[in-house]
């Protein structure tokens, strides 16, 4: 029986090319779809088979039959992501499929209780298949009937979780582990990435912006969540003090590892030539000169740890290529603490700030970094009353098509901060 | 309207708390842990500075679950573990447990059911990977397909340490490449300018935002048979794709024009190096579902040549700037060409503007 038929002696939809996707060590989505075809419930055993049916004629023909559309629930204008099929006379079950977006909870963290309530939804209202999770950091509850969408949500709603972003709006962040397992977290990722979301819910739920905006929270620069690449607001954990070294640890590694493999995999990689190792096999950290890479904490992960002066960076404008290619995040707010409530304010403020001036700035379909590209980097420190700081850049700009004639106007303000810095007074009003 | 009819109001929960979730010695530890080590592939162990100790064994997913295999890995969840699980940003599902006795019984049953564990420090973790034929609206290939594929392909470096650093692979369905950056990433890479279905563009596409759309300004406003539609300047157009969405009907994929591209030595972590992203090794790969044979045969040559010549901790992109492109394109048999000279804005900061050569 070959592809387009509709059907065999039994109902089902041959699929040939799936079923070559079953064998192999890793588990196969081919053989979870067809269970739900054969073992689901009423529902989703029609919806699925006409859903390997469709997937199966995408193979055959190398091409996707799915177009988007307008489905929502009541209150909001975002979160579903509406599909309905281009070949629905075939397969006329799944021509409705739409996608709920969930936000997880921060950290993704479950039980075995709420995963099973999830699923019990999904098997009534839905289509049984939900993906953990998508590249959006969505629960994708894929394949949705546009009349079971309210009810799969409501649902959804009743157990505690809310709908996640898309489309030109705030979209749904996503957080590390950090602090619930990690020692490296630098910084309360829960909070933070619960207390900026939940504050700007409103971008979520009901879009309004010029395009898309997505907060991600990393515990420290091994950045797990992707934020420097993937975010237009990416919260990284550093720390300003000096690397905690306990030596007799650090001996033991050496012993452990040797003392070359030592200076190969931990001295010899630092990026800035900050470490050495001393005759005794303790380590000498230069941490003036340490750019808080993680890297040699990765390697000795019991010998060294951050910092006890911890705190974020703040990086803004990260993208992948629509439309001016790609960007990553550029460091604006290089150390910020972010331990009592005050700092919490401080950042959530913040972020409202640089969510609003991309709603008041960008054009239509820019993302926040290209507006940065277009109006350079001073204009967006300035509405944003943001100092410069040398560690914005890799280096003073090498163009001299700059006019600089308040250069010392810029110069005595800079002498102006450090002395504020160091206690001092300067100016008569100060 | 009656009160029956009456649509419920949303509970604007937003994102939900996670500590009603979290296993009990993370939730009571939160903030306040000191080192950890693996002691085996796929199993971390953290150490809290209270000397609790919790033991996470993290195992392969596909992803596109079904319910009943959630319900396999819930069920393995309350028999072998503590009922707590979580995901990681790869979909691997991790699972916790505060006894070290319990952790070889779970990678038992987890092997039992066909979840292989792994994934941890120097391997290659599971793909991050889009929605592709199964449920995006423009998509050119089947990311689940190819994932599959190449994670049979590769399920014995999932399961053990053995490279020289992590290696971290995406795929995507387009090149708007929502997979992200990636050691090696598997993209669609479109080869043929749009087809243009010029009787649908008027009643389908908002034409000055499409125009607008195009990052080389190809597309322009045009009467084509007497209706008002979009054209394409062949030879500006990059074939990116970016006009699809907005405009359905310039269909950007074909049979003979979606191929796949695959690039290398993105970076997302700032150990060591800086974040990088990741540079095109070959294009004009075939489409070719369900096994896509090319696809394997040129990721497996890369991952071979990183894993026999890298040094310890250097990821694929600090890997080929050591060695240098020459020799990568040596060691994996692929071609260098004029389309690897990069001609967007800012290629001039990708040329070698040095006596810096390898030989």
């Amino acid at each position: 029986m070959k592809d387009g038929d509709p059907k065999d002696q039994t109902g089902k939809h041959p699929t040939p090319h799936l079923d070559e996707l079953e064998d192999g060590p890793w588990p196969s989505f081919v053989t979870g779809l067809k269970r739900l075809r054969d073992e689901g419930s009423d529902g989703n055993q029609k919806m699925m088979n006409d859903l390997l049916g469709q997937l199966n004629h995408s193979y055959e023909n190398r091409m996707g039959y799915w177009k988007g559309g307008t489905v929502s629930v009541f209150g909001y204008g975002g979160g579903i992501i509406p599909r309905f099929s281009e070949v629905a006379d075939k397969f006329p079950e799944s021509k409705e499929f739409h996608t709920l977006r969930v936000m997880p909870p921060a950290g993704y963290h479950y039980t075995t209780d709420i995963l099973r309530k999830m699923c019990d939804i999904w098997e009534e209202h839905g289509s049984g298949l939900i993906a953990f999770h998508g590249q959006s950091g969505d629960i994708m509850f894929q394949g949705c009937t546009t009349e079971n969408t309210q009810k799969a949500f409501d649902a959804l709603n009743e157990i505690g979780f809310d709908l996640g972003g898309a489309g030109p709006a705030l979209r749904t962040a996503m957080s590390c582990v950090g602090h619930a397992r990690c020692e490296q977290s630098c910084y309360d990722e829960v909070r933070a990435h619960r207390t900026i979301i939940n504050k700007l819910l409103d971008e979520m739920h009901r879009p309004a912006l010029p395009y898309k905006f997505k907060f991600k929270f990393s515990g420290c620069a091994n950045d797990c969540v992707n934020a420097i690449h993937r975010a237009d607001f990416a919260v990284i954990g550093t720390w300003r003090d000096d690397i905690k070294i306990d030596q007799e640890k650090v001996k033991e590694h050496v012993a452990e590892k040797g003392r070359k493999y030592t200076i190969d995999t931990v001295v010899s990689m630092c990026p800035t030539r900050a470490i050495s190792l001393n005759d005794d096999d303790t380590l000498e950290i230069d941490n003036k000169s340490c750019v808080r890479c993680m890297h040699c904490i990765n390697v000795m992960t019991k010998a060294l740890s951050p910092g006890d002066d911890r705190g974020v960076s703040v990086m803004i404008g990260g993208k992948r290529a629509l439309k001016i290619g790609d960007l990553m995040g550029i460091m604006v707010v290089p150390f910020m603490k972010l331990e009592t409530d005050e700092d919490f304010e401080k950042l959530e403020e913040f972020a409202e700030n640089v969510v609003e001036f991309f709603a008041d700035n960008a054009l239509e379909h820019e993302r926040i970094g290209e507006t940065i590209d277009r109006i350079g980097l001073p204009a967006f420190l300035e509405a944003m009353e943001i100092e410069v700081d040398p560690n914005m850049v890799n280096h003073p700009r090498t163009s001299c098509y700059v006019r600089t004639d308040d250069f010392d106007d810029e110069a005595a303000k800079w002498f102006e901060r450090k002395a504020h810095k160091a206690g001092l007074s300067v100016g008569a009003d100060d | 309207m009656n009160e029956q009819s009456k649509p419920r109001v949303p509970d604007e929960v937003g994102v939900p708390d996670p500590f009603q979730y979290m296993h009990p010695v993370m939730k009571a530890n939160y903030g306040n842990w000191d080192w950890h080590d693996r002691p085996r592939a796929g199993v971390l162990r953290h150490v809290a500075k209270s000397g609790d100790v919790i033991y996470t064994v993290r195992a392969g997913t596909q992803r596109q679950m079904d319910v009943f295999t959630i319900r396999k890995l819930a069920d393995i969840g309350d028999k072998y573990a503590d009922g707590h699980i979580r995901f990681t940003t790869r979909s691997n599902i991790e699972y916790m447990v505060a006894e070290e006795a319990k952790v070889a019984p779970l990678i038992a049953a987890l092997n039992e059911a066909g979840f292989p564990v792994g994934g941890t420090g120097a391997s290659v973790s599971m793909i991050s990977h889009t929605q592709g034929w199964l449920h995006c609206d423009i998509p050119g290939t089947d990311a689940s397909g190819v994932v599959k594929g190449l994670m049979d392909m590769l399920h014995e470096e999932f399961v053990q340490e053995k490279m020289p650093n992590r290696l971290r692979i995406t795929t995507s369905c387009c090149q708007i490449n929502c997979g992200g950056q990636g050691d090696i990433a598997v993209n669609v890479q479109y080869t043929k300018p749009p087809k243009i279905n010029h009787d649908l563009v008027a009643n389908v596409c908002e034409r000055p935002a499409v125009v607008a759309r195009c990052p080389v300004a190809a597309i322009r406003p045009a009467m084509v048979n007497g209706k008002p539609s979009l054209e394409v300047d062949e030879k500006k157009c990059v074939c990116c794709g970016a006009c699809y969405p907005p405009c359905p009907p310039m269909q950007i994929n074909g049979d003979d024009s979606t191929k796949i591209a695959i690039w290398v030595g993105g970076k997302h972590s700032n150990a060591r190096s800086k974040p990088t992203f990741h540079k095109l090794a070959v294009a004009n790969l075939p489409n070719n579902a369900p096994h896509w044979p090319e696809v394997k045969e040129v990721v497996r040559r890369i991952v071979e040549a990183y894993k026999a010549d890298a040094k310890h901790w250097e990821r694929m992109g600090e890997w080929i700037e050591r060695i240098g492109w020459n020799r990568f394109f040596e060691m994996t048999d692929l071609a260098f060409t004029k389309h690897h000279l990069d001609t967007w804005t800012g290629a001039r900061k990708s040329m070698n503007m040095s006596a810096h050569l390898h030989f």
